[in-house]
């Protein structure tokens, strides 16, 4: 299968991508590094009237260190993600999650932004990005605004991206005090979507969590917090005994869907697992 | 169309493309260069991998207009003058391969592995091909292959086929 017929544009810049999503008519798509947008077009799913191509806008590529934030450029590949090392020393979560993204063929052309604006509530960086309480900074033809990663998963496949907008870059708070970190991901075979997956961080403090921040991947339309756990986690003693009653309640207020690899009952289950297992990890126990 | 100048194993072309063409078509019907397959047009495979700017992609998942200005390597410009990549040879002499299908696609992403990990234990190999699917091996062959020519490139196992211990593919035995 080909892709259906559409127009082309490959701008170097950001005000040009935006100046070519403005000119794309109704129906545009932003190719990033296209490992879901290629398949769903090759499929016919998607038939874009415009494609605008930004692999060459090389202000959107690499990570920086902005003071109390690090900042990851949309174009970033999953790759230079997971090597970089400022995502290895502020944000160690963020590289062991995208070690479980696809393949590495996929992991070289795909993009950390386009991967968060693609939003599948299967991707393992939405949950992430929620855990870690960053922020989204979209460009747009009258300026940027940030948004908060809480604010940013609206939907399925829905993000505050709106239509003639571009996410240019994501900022990562450095956290300050005794954090530990995991991603728990359960799938069945390689290269796999995750069925479940749980992103943890967690403050330790004198013995005891301070504060616990758990991301759900694939337990409704958007990644979602555990803040029921969160809540029971805040202040309880760094213990096995105290995170597996605090890990019962992670599924709390989901909404996880049924399909070929999970009943929903089945995806609350492993909520609860994966959380126990993933805050013991961050826990340091 | 839109123009794309690429260098394709060592050749540089020059051609208009419909910026909906697939790189791996480009690759065969334009080029020639069948020695990269089609596996299973879904992107999950890994039959079409080559090698973009260094590294191993699905080129069915990338358009031959993402790839202008750029180098390809395919698995016919691996070695030159028609030899054998270290390890073509060793997925040749430990049997990594029955049909031979995705042989392509699992050697481009092993050079692109040991690249990386020029010393891998099975487990990183097994995970460093974890987007190249083989239905007739069980890829126990194939992670022996990719540690012979891991050995080979290190230059600590620089051995002649006919010197191969073939008690490591006990089936191969006879066939050589």
């Amino acid at each position: 299968m080909i892709p259906a017929a559409f127009e082309y544009a490959r701008p170097t810049s950001i005000d040009e991508a935006l100046q070519a999503i403005a000119d794309g008519g109704d129906d545009v798509k932003v190719l990033a590094g296209g490992q879901s947008l290629i398949p769903v077009m090759r499929l016919r799913l998607a038939a874009p009237e415009t494609v605008v191509d930004l692999g060459r806008v090389a202000e959107l590529r690499g990570v920086r260190d902005d003071g109390d934030a690090i900042v990851i450029g949309a174009m970033t590949t999953h790759h230079d993600v997971m090597t970089d090392p400022l995502v290895q020393q502020h944000a160690p979560l963020i590289a062991e999650a995208t070690e479980t993204v696809a393949d590495r063929q996929v992991r070289a052309r795909g993009t950390f932004g386009g991967a968060l604006v693609h939003a599948d509530p299967a991707g393992d960086l939405p949950a992430v990005a929620l855990a870690l309480d960053a922020e989204f900074v979209i460009a747009g033809l009258q300026g940027r605004r940030t948004v908060p990663a809480a604010d940013f998963f609206v939907d399925y496949l829905t993000t505050a991206v709106e239509e003639g907008e571009l996410l240019v870059e994501v900022r990562v708070p450095k956290l300050a005090g005794e954090w530990g970190m995991r991603y728990e991901k359960f799938n069945r075979v390689a290269q796999a979507w995750s069925i479940v997956a749980v992103a943890a961080v967690v403050r330790r403090e004198d013995g005891h969590i301070a504060e616990a921040r758990i991301g759900l991947t694939n337990m409704g339309t958007t990644p979602l917090r555990a803040t029921a756990a969160e809540a029971a986690l805040a202040g309880a003693e760094a213990t096995p005994e105290a995170i597996a009653a605090a890990a019962r309640s992670a599924a709390e207020g989901t909404s996880p869907s049924s399909d070929l690899n999970a009943q929903a009952d089945y995806r609350e289950h492993l909520a609860q697992v994966l959380t126990r297992r993933a805050v013991t990890a961050a826990a340091g126990l | 169309m839109t123009q794309i100048n690429v260098r394709v194993d060592g050749v540089t072309y020059t051609d208009d493309v419909e910026p909906r063409t697939l790189l791996v078509h480009y690759l065969r019907e334009q080029l020639g260069k069948v020695g990269t397959v089609i596996g299973c047009d879904t992107s999950n495979c890994g039959a079409c991998t080559v090698h973009l700017d260094g590294a191993a992609v699905k080129s069915c998942t990338v358009l031959a207009v993402q790839a202008d200005g750029g180098e390809v390597t395919t698995i016919e410009g691996l070695a030159p003058n028609g030899g054998l990549h270290p390890v073509q040879k060793a997925f040749h002499e430990m049997h990594g391969l029955q049909c031979g299908y995705c042989t392509p696609g699992m050697i481009m992403a092993s050079v692109d592995l040991l690249k990386e990990n020029p010393d891998p234990s099975d487990t990183e190999v097994r995970e460093g091909i974890e987007g190249n699917l083989c239905r007739c091996t069980g890829y126990q062959n194939i992670v022996r292959a990719v540690q012979q020519a891991a050995g080979e490139m290190r230059g600590a196992g620089s051995v002649s086929p006919a010197e191969v211990d073939t008690a490591a593919a006990p089936h191969v035995v006879g066939q050589a």
